[in-house]
């Protein structure tokens, strides 16, 4: 091929390929514009703080901010010190060709390709069917009470689900700190957990913070776990105990799309719920691409 | 080739510490090969020899940190005080509060310089807060950095400057009060006058601590040990005192190193 | 031969700090004590670590469970046998053999046909759309673009990974959908194309992050090499460059697979959820993830179609299971050869 022609197919392939670059930006780009322009009209601290009137066509959504708030915060706390000291036992414990270590790392990356559906069922399945009957059967005489679905269990399914975001995070944030930093607790006749306790998780604070936030963003935006796990699309209470069921933003979303009565009322909250979810979803996601990015300038320029 | 006993100084009493045909290996690579040692007490002993000479390695199999690589072997004895201390039974956490360490480049946590220096004596178990300040002063004071911090204990310790972020160091590893101390080249990355105070340190604290350091700077370890172990390629070639191995050497290789034809 | 060592400067330490005699040294009773909490504490951690271990195992077994009575219960397994599910079955006198999924129904019919055939529909849509997309896109990325357009690209593209699946549903049913209506008229709004469109846009980040990180990974001597030779830029990204990144892009496509098969709130919005056995594309489809989230949670608990919506959740599970392993073969090939090239 004559060298004009080479050329010629070099530039028309990096067109092709910025191309489609540009497409998966732009396509981007057309949801938050059309999200944000359908919903922003709708949006106001009203709607943010007021509870949902008139079949959903007047008031706002506070009520499902409060339950996927108040969710996603049972998760963190359930999934956190699992995750956390999964990543500790992987990085710090285990011995370099250890079996168990392997079948561990396997376990959470298969963990992290389950679908979340089948997350649903498990939940189902495992925390209402087995768990929440034992609990009846031993603490309320048989009666069902705990056995059904509740903010717990829904809780509990989407920590296993966010398990995988927190162990990779919190083992990136282990490796990143210095070697010598144990060798010199080390030194110094401290211990493997006080080493692990006083030096190394201290240091690896932002990037298990990050992990967190990144599995906060994740157990916002999941519906299909929670579907049967304890969401519910109006409920007349906030929830007052685990065992109560909650609203979520995003089955909020999926009900008022495809189940409402009368689709052109409830279009704006609809949009406007929307535009609510994804701000949530893009600030948090945000806030630990901050995070990571600093963590790792300040450490380039530590070394 | 081996250390001849009457070249060891006045050394009558028995060592404070000793090796005993020690050989250390990494995945069957052997690193140091065979060696028997005795460190006076009270004393500075220098290694010296050239990169990859095996003298590092066998520092840190003194306070059983070479433990900590995974695919690393030990044979033969250590001693301390004439018990064995690398023998699966001795706890090696206890071993190295007797027995401590100053690395190459110098890493303080990243707390202030208070809790850098009292780091040892919290994890061994010291809450009081009167002893704690106690110790920290006079670990501060024998690495001759208090005058320079004593206003700003409260400050990250990595603020110092290099040479005194290894005086911290130093002070961090006296604060537990070991009888050991051992120093990885412990000025290699500090520039001269940082140097000079380091090497000033060495022979204060050698009065009442029992230093070992390795180093590659040969002035150095004529100027600051009283003797001098000599290793090349995982073997201990000759030890004596410090005088003698500079200026007359017994063994070849040992003249060869110490007037530059190699190294 | 060695310059004297020059005196000592006037001493630091005031006589009065005087180290007292020999450092204390810990009784046995407390060496042993630390010794066992040590011992205790890393018991505790590795116990905590085989939690990713129960939960993977729990979850087979616990949907496996609830599926369980499809070979041990006779009146489930009379509507719900292997052959009913898999077979085509006769519905009604004189019509041929068909393959249908209507178990709310006198008769209820549970056959897993149209289900496969609709995920397949919405999978082949969606891949055919992504995989072009991402791999180009990932090219573009690593090979030609300028660091501060990668540094924008790269986040950017990301982005869309983190959009909730939902609000992507949410997008096609209410935008793409009268897009491609006006575009193609399609019998039903809601169909195959729609949900496939809309799961491209979730699988496309996917397809781009491993694919760019296996590009990123081949060692820049390979490419110095090939221009030194005098190929241009596309040449050596064609030849060089992704033919050694090979594994891990086709890693990438597996993963981005295994995410379709798995996706469940896009078509549960925008696929018209009608399970019907046919090859076009513009007919409404059922897939099978979609089909639990839809009827559970008006089954008939310890039913024929409770069991056999669990028997689907296994089926998933089994199939991610597989390509996750098929994905994760893939990855060590790469690491195997980048990790001998770069040596």
């Amino acid at each position: 091929m004559s060298v004009r022609s080479r050329r010629l197919v070099g530039g028309g392939l990096t067109a092709a390929t910025g191309a489609a670059a540009a497409l998966a930006i732009g396509l981007l780009a057309v949801i938050l514009w059309d999200v944000g322009r359908g919903g922003w009209a709708r949006l106001s601290w009203e709607f943010l703080v007021s509870a949902p009137r008139e079949g959903m066509t007047e008031g706002g959504i506070f009520p499902a901010i409060y339950g996927t708030a108040l969710m996603t915060l049972l998760m963190t706390v359930a999934v956190l010190p699992v995750g956390v000291l999964t990543a500790v036992y992987l990085h710090e414990y285990a011995p370099p060709a250890s079996r168990l270590a392997g079948l561990v790392r396997a376990a959470v990356t298969n963990l992290a390709g389950v679908p979340s559906i089948v997350f649903g069922l498990f939940g189902l399945g495992f925390f209402i069917q087995f768990v929440g009957r034992a609990m009846d059967r031993a603490l309320n005489g048989g009666e069902l009470r705990f056995g059904q679905p509740a903010l717990i269990w829904a809780a509990l399914t989407l920590a296993v689900l966010t398990l995988p975001v927190v162990i990779v995070s919190t083992e990136e944030a282990l490796r990143a700190v210095p070697r010598d930093l144990r060798d010199a607790s080390l030194a110094l006749g401290a211990t493997r957990s006080q080493t692990v306790a006083r030096v190394v998780l201290p240091g690896a604070l932002p990037g298990i913070l990050t992990g967190a936030i990144l599995a906060v963003a994740r157990g916002a935006g999941e519906v299909a776990p929670i579907l049967f796990t304890g969401v519910a699309y109006f409920l007349p209470d906030l929830p007052r105990t685990p065992w109560s069921q909650f609203m979520h933003l995003g089955y909020h979303t999926y009900v008022l799309a495809t189940q409402s009565p009368d689709v052109e009322a409830t279009r704006p909250i609809l949009y406007a719920t929307v535009l609510v979810l994804l701000v949530l979803t893009f600030a948090l996601n945000g806030v630990a691409l901050v995070i990571r990015s600093r963590t790792r300038g300040r450490a380039a320029s530590a070394s | 080739m081996r250390p001849d006993p009457s070249a060891i100084g006045a050394v009558a009493a028995d060592p404070k510490m000793e090796t005993r045909h020690l050989v250390v290996s990494y995945g069957g690579k052997s690193a140091v090969k065979d060696v028997s040692l005795r460190l006076p007490g009270n004393q500075v002993t220098a290694f010296i020899g050239p990169s990859g000479c095996g003298k590092s390695t066998f520092l840190r199999a003194l306070n059983r940190m070479n433990e900590l690589i995974p695919s690393a072997e030990t044979e033969g004895e250590v001693l301390l005080d004439g018990e064995q201390v690398n023998a699966g039974r001795f706890d090696a956490v206890e071993l190295r509060r007797r027995v401590g360490m100053v690395f190459q480049k110098s890493n303080p946590f990243p707390k202030s310089i208070f809790e850098n220096v009292a780091y040892g004596l919290r994890v061994g178990g010291t809450r009081d807060r009167a002893e704690l300040a106690e110790r920290v002063e006079r670990s501060l004071v024998s690495a001759a950095l208090w005058e320079e911090v004593k206003d700003r204990l409260q400050e990250s310790a990595l603020g110092l400057s290099g040479g005194q972020q290894q005086r911290l160091c130093i002070a961090r590893a006296l604060a537990v009060e070991p009888e050991v101390l051992l120093m990885d080249e412990p000025a290699s990355a500090l520039d001269p006058i940082a140097t000079a105070k380091i090497e000033d340190l060495i022979h204060e604290l050698k009065a009442r601590y029992t230093i070992v350091i390795v180093t590659h700077n040969m002035q150095q370890a004529a100027r600051v040990s009283d003797q001098t172990a000599f290793f090349y390629m995982g073997e201990l070639v000759e030890v004596g005192v410090t005088e003698q191995i500079f200026t007359n050497p017994v063994e070849r290789r040992t003249e060869d190193y110490v007037t530059g034809k190699f190294g | 031969m060695l310059a004297p060592r020059p005196a000592p400067r006037s001493s630091r330490v005031p006589d009065a700090l005087v180290r007292p005699a020999a450092g204390a040294v810990s009784p046995e009773s407390a060496i042993r004590r630390r010794q066992m909490r040590e011992a205790a504490i890393e018991g505790v951690v590795t116990l905590v670590a085989l939690t990713g271990i129960a939960a993977v195992a729990l979850i087979f077994v616990f949907v496996g469970r609830e599926a369980l009575p499809i070979l041990t219960d006779p009146s489930v397994h009379a509507e719900a046998s292997f052959s009913r599910m898999f077979l085509p079955q006769v519905v009604r006198e004189g019509r041929p053999a068909a393959f249908l999924w209507q178990p709310v129904s006198a008769v209820p019919k549970l056959s897993m046909i149209p289900l496969f055939v609709g995920t397949l529909k919405v999978t082949a849509v969606a891949l055919a759309l992504a995989v072009p997309v991402g791999i180009a896109a990932a090219l573009f990325t690593s090979e030609f673009a300028p660091r501060r357009l990668r540094e924008l690209l790269k986040p950017g593209i990301e982005m869309l990974a983190g959009i909730p699946s939902v609000v992507l549903g949410f997008f096609g049913l209410m935008v793409l959908a009268t897009w491609l209506q006006s575009a193609f008229g399609f019998s039903s709004r809601l169909n195959a194309v729609v949900a496939g469109v809309a799961m491209a846009l979730a699988v496309v980040p996917v397809v781009f992050t491993v694919s760019e990180d296996a590009l990123t990974a081949v060692p820049r001597s390979y490419r110095e090499a090939s221009l030194a030779l005098g190929a241009t830029r596309w040449e050596t990204a064609f030849k060089v460059v992704l033919p050694a990144a090979a594994p891990g892009v086709l890693a990438a496509v597996v993963l981005g697979f295994g995410r379709c098969i798995g996706e469940t709130m896009i078509v549960l919005m925008a696929s018209g959820n009608a399970a019907i056995t046919s090859w076009t594309f513009g007919d409404s489809v059922r897939t099978l993830s979609a089909t639990i989230a839809a009827e559970m949670g008006e089954v008939v608990f310890g039913g024929a179609h409770y069991a056999v919506l669990f028997f689907i959740g296994v089926e998933l599970f089994l199939f991610t299971f597989v390509l996750n392993g098929v994905a994760a073969a893939f990855m060590r090939r790469l690491v195997r050869k980048m990790s001998g090239a770069a040596a």
